[in-house]
């Protein structure tokens, strides 16, 4: 249960999240058009990535523990998926002078 | 199952968990899970008795077409209370927080859940909650429907919305904090032996139902937290004059509330699945399919949300995929159903009072399940929806479905909570009493709305007069089926016969412990040997 | 788990009575923990699956509001609260090898970038009041877009206020863990409080990591006019 990792990697996670904090300031400002939000969002979900596996040390966790994350994150696309499925198609087949 | 340690220390511990301490102080600040599950089973009864007096309202007002007894605007108010009240401070905690808070421990072979100091917070979160929304309706009521849609709820509404919406938020947190205990109990506090594929159903349910608390909960917090900005503030997230969409918030609401629906009735399964094997002294049929269906229900429920919108301006295509996605819910409910009758299949059954509440549940059950399915149909909900129909429908799955099963499952569990007998000829008598009076309620409504009968209305033509009077006069008998209960179980508390440690000749573990059990449940950790409701093996071998 | 972690071990055992032995009670707080932040990924999910929806309804009114966010503020907090998460992961380090002194230390650093935060976090707050833009307050914003770039102020304030009482909840948390690094009670059996903590403290360092480019970089290319 106990994993102690070396006082390197933390410093070297650190390092690696204040580059992509740089990173992802820097590309706001060129045009990327909308790959602008995606690359924000791939940047972030990177960051979090390295937060959960080395400061919330989730490599060395229980599958339970494991299980618990995926699992919120599943249900958050479900919530994205379903109601975005709604707004994203509600002017399908609707006339451009429309309702 | 069985316990390694001698089973005669049944009779030979005197102390129990109510005679263990004495005093308010002893109640107010237990962290032992019985006594919490106590403080649970009063409060949850007196918020029981406050909603059915409001529906007593609601029926005295229907009884007559003219709206002759309240005003319109005090009818819509007492809708809402009778809602929130029932939904919010009984249904949701009335199963898990008085019989699972009881039971899980024991049925577990543990002393008390992870989280004791955690789960004596729930009742207090859930009491501040509760208070709050019982000075609302002392100050005059909350008038927006149990939904609270927008903008109705956050710009028109002069009723008291920010304090029962601080109420509903608070009790939230008392539902994702039980929930959450659950869950880390059934993974950590099992006993050596108690295997998952050993363990009783009312834990498999129990432990579906607090997956939805946790993971839906939270988005119904939110919700209601942003109708509280936007009342408050006048600003618009959902208010269409400010570019809001109010469907956005019915989004965010039946996230929660469908799958609430489940934590409402998964629970009830599992007293179901308790009560039919016991009464019909078997194992209980597909043991694995009917523990697989309560999580296949608690995650599956989270995909039917908008089956609730149909009429609203979401999406046809997104209307479409929900409607199809909510007929599969029905596979996992009649897995259950078809199980629990083939479990009675050449079984000893014995008509004691909880299975006469198990078997008019598997009945009323079956008939709002598949009524459910007509309002998935997209085409049929249009016609019916907003209308009688609905309201009988998901009364029979709430009142029908988990009203009568947390009565069956008082009446099981009555002996072990309490250490004393009821009288089962009044309890076998007011559960016909209930069904009768149920069904008389509840059957005509159906009609109602098929005729076109709008909920939510105070007057209505004449034409429809008849039904509503079978209506008010079936709810009347059902009032007394709810009463006597009340009356013979408080009896039977201070007078009833001492109950021994297994009236029903049960399986499980909290069959062997004494009744009322001690505050540590058991001497020393039991050793589960073997499998789940074992009928087939004698007593003696048992016990 | 660790069979050697039962509580005859310890002279005042931290070991609560419905537990076996310490290993069973790391467990049940851990996944504990990690089932609280299932639920709150959830509650902020709700947040930003509306901010979703009304970014792709109204885009231009939510860059043009975007260009009204104080990038530098912004960044300079996004590294502070990287900042304190390390020391927040040096922390539970220590409490693992039972160094009480250095978990003092490293909570103490912790919770001041914390404060750095939320005083940065203030500051913003106190900018957008002068400048009026305050939803439901003090909103003097024209424009044709005013309602929908109010909205993305209402997501702002309801989001960053969120996080922002999750910090202060954050702050009081580490300070327990402070008075148990002070009476040395961490050893290398019995740590779990500070990991617990940690993992909330990390949590909330999260949503931070999405609020950031999600607010305060979307405006960088709005073509059209800003508005006072």
């Amino acid at each position: 249960m106990t994993h102690v990792s070396p006082r390197r990697t933390y410093y070297l996670v650190f390092l690696a999240l204040m580059v992509l904090t740089a990173v992802t300031t820097g590309v706001a400002y060129l045009d990327l058009g909308p790959f602008n939000t995606v690359v924000a969002l791939a940047i972030a979900f990177l960051k979090a990535g390295l937060v959960v596996a080395f400061f919330m040390h989730v490599m060395h966790l229980t599958n339970l523990s494991k299980l618990f994350a995926v699992g919120a994150l599943v249900w958050m696309v479900i919530l994205i998926a379903l109601t975005v499925s709604d707004y994203w198609t509600r002017q399908w087949g609707v006339p451009a002078q429309g309702w | 199952m069985r316990i390694a340690s001698q089973p005669t220390y049944a009779e030979k511990v005197p102390i129990n968990y109510l005679n263990a301490e004495h005093g308010l102080k002893s109640w107010l600040l237990t962290v032992d899970h019985k006594r919490i599950a106590i403080l649970y089973l009063l409060s949850v009864t007196a918020f029981f008795l406050v909603g059915g007096l409001f529906a007593l309202l609601i029926r005295l007002e229907l009884l007559t077409p003219q709206g002759d007894l309240v005003r319109s605007d005090v009818y819509n108010r007492l809708f809402t209370m009778h809602g929130i009240v029932m939904i919010f401070f009984f249904l949701i905690p009335s199963i898990p927080a008085v019989l699972g808070n009881f039971i899980i421990p024991i049925m577990l072979g543990a002393r008390d859940l992870a989280f004791p100091k955690l789960n004596l917070l729930s009742w207090y979160l859930y009491m501040i909650g509760g208070i709050l929304t019982l000075y609302a309706v002392l100050a005059g009521g909350v008038g927006t429907g149990w939904t609270f849609y927008t903008p109705y709820s956050t710009v028109y509404s002069n009723s008291h919305v920010m304090v029962t919406a601080i109420g509903v938020f608070i009790t939230g947190f008392s539902s994702i904090l039980t929930g959450l205990n659950f869950i880390v109990t059934t993974h950590t506090m099992r006993a050596p032996g108690l295997t998952w594929s050993r363990m009783p159903l009312f834990m498999w349910s129990l432990y579906a139902t607090s997956l939805i608390q946790v993971l839906g909960t939270p988005v119904l917090a939110i919700a209601i937290l942003l109708v509280g900005i936007e009342r408050l503030w006048g600003v618009g997230i959902f208010n269409p004059a400010l570019g809001g969409d109010p469907v956005l918030f019915q989004h965010l609401f039946w996230f929660y509330s469908h799958p609430a629906v489940y934590i409402m009735v998964l629970p009830a399964f599992g007293v179901i699945s308790e009560l039919i094997q016991n009464f019909s002294k078997k194992r209980i049929f597909g043991y694995k399919f009917v523990a697989g269906a309560s999580v296949a229900i608690a995650v599956y429920g989270f995909l039917v949300w908008g089956h609730h919108m149909f009429t609203t301006t979401q999406s046809v295509y997104a209307g479409m995929i929900f409607s199809f996605l909510s007929f599969f819910i029905a596979i996992p409910s009649a897995i259950k159903v078809f199980n629990w009758t083939a479990t009675l299949y050449q079984g000893s059954i014995s008509y004691q009072t909880p299975m006469l509440y198990a078997i008019g549940f598997i009945g009323l059950f079956v008939i709002g399940g598949l009524t459910g399915l007509y309002l998935a149909t997209m085409g049929v909900d249009i016609h019916v929806h907003d209308t009688y129909f609905v309201v009988a429908h998901f009364h029979f799955i709430m009142v029908g479905g988990s009203v009568l099963a947390y009565l069956g499952g008082i009446h099981y569990w009555w002996p072990k909570i309490s250490g004393k007998m009821y009288p089962d000829g009044w309890g076998r008598f007011s559960a016909l009493v209930v069904f009768v009076g149920f069904n008389l309620t509840f059957l005509p409504q159906f009609i109602l709305g098929y005729l076109g009968m709008p909920r939510r209305y105070h007057a209505y033509p004449e034409e429809f007069w008849v039904l509503n009077v079978f209506s008010t006069a079936g709810a009347s008998i059902l009032g007394v089926g709810y009463f006597l209960p009340l009356v013979y179980l408080i009896w039977s508390w201070f007078y009833g016969p001492e109950a021994p440690a297994n009236p029903w000749q049960a399986r499980g573990l909290e069959w062997q412990v004494p009744s009322p059990p001690p505050t540590t449940n058991f001497p020393a950790p039991p050793l589960v040997t073997q499998e789940t409701y074992e009928y087939s093996l004698e007593e003696a071998e048992v016990v | 788990m660790s069979e050697t972690l039962t509580h005859s071990q310890h002279g005042t055992s931290p070991l609560q009575h419905q537990f076996d032995d310490l290993g069973q009670q790391w467990h049940a707080n851990t996944i504990g923990m990690w089932l609280f932040l299932a639920t709150e990924i959830l509650f902020f999910g709700g947040l930003f699956v509306s901010y979703l929806v009304y970014r792709s309804t109204y885009p231009e009114a939510f860059a043009e509001a975007s260009r009204h966010m104080d990038v530098l503020a912004g960044t300079v907090n996004t590294a502070v609260l990287i900042g304190s998460s390390l020391m927040m992961a040096l922390a539970v380090q220590s409490a693992q090898l039972g160094a009480n002194k250095l978990v003092q230390r490293f909570t103490l650093l912790t919770m001041f970038l914390g404060t750095v935060f939320l005083v940065i976090k203030v500051w913003e707050y106190y900018h957008k009041y002068t400048e009026q833009l305050i939803p439901g307050a003090n909103f003097a914003y024209e424009g044709a877009m005013r309602h929908q770039v109010e909205m993305l102020f209402v997501f702002y304030f309801v989001m960053t206020g969120m996080h922002a009482l999750h910090m202060f909840i954050g702050l009081g948390l580490l300070t327990y863990i402070l008075i148990l690094a002070r009476r040395n009670a961490f050893s290398r059996e019995y740590f779990f409080p500070a990991e617990v903590v940690g993992l909330y403290w990390h949590f909330v360092d999260l949503v931070w990591i999405f609020l950031f480019p999600l607010l305060y970089l979307i405006g960088a290319h709005y073509q059209g006019p800003v508005h006072k």
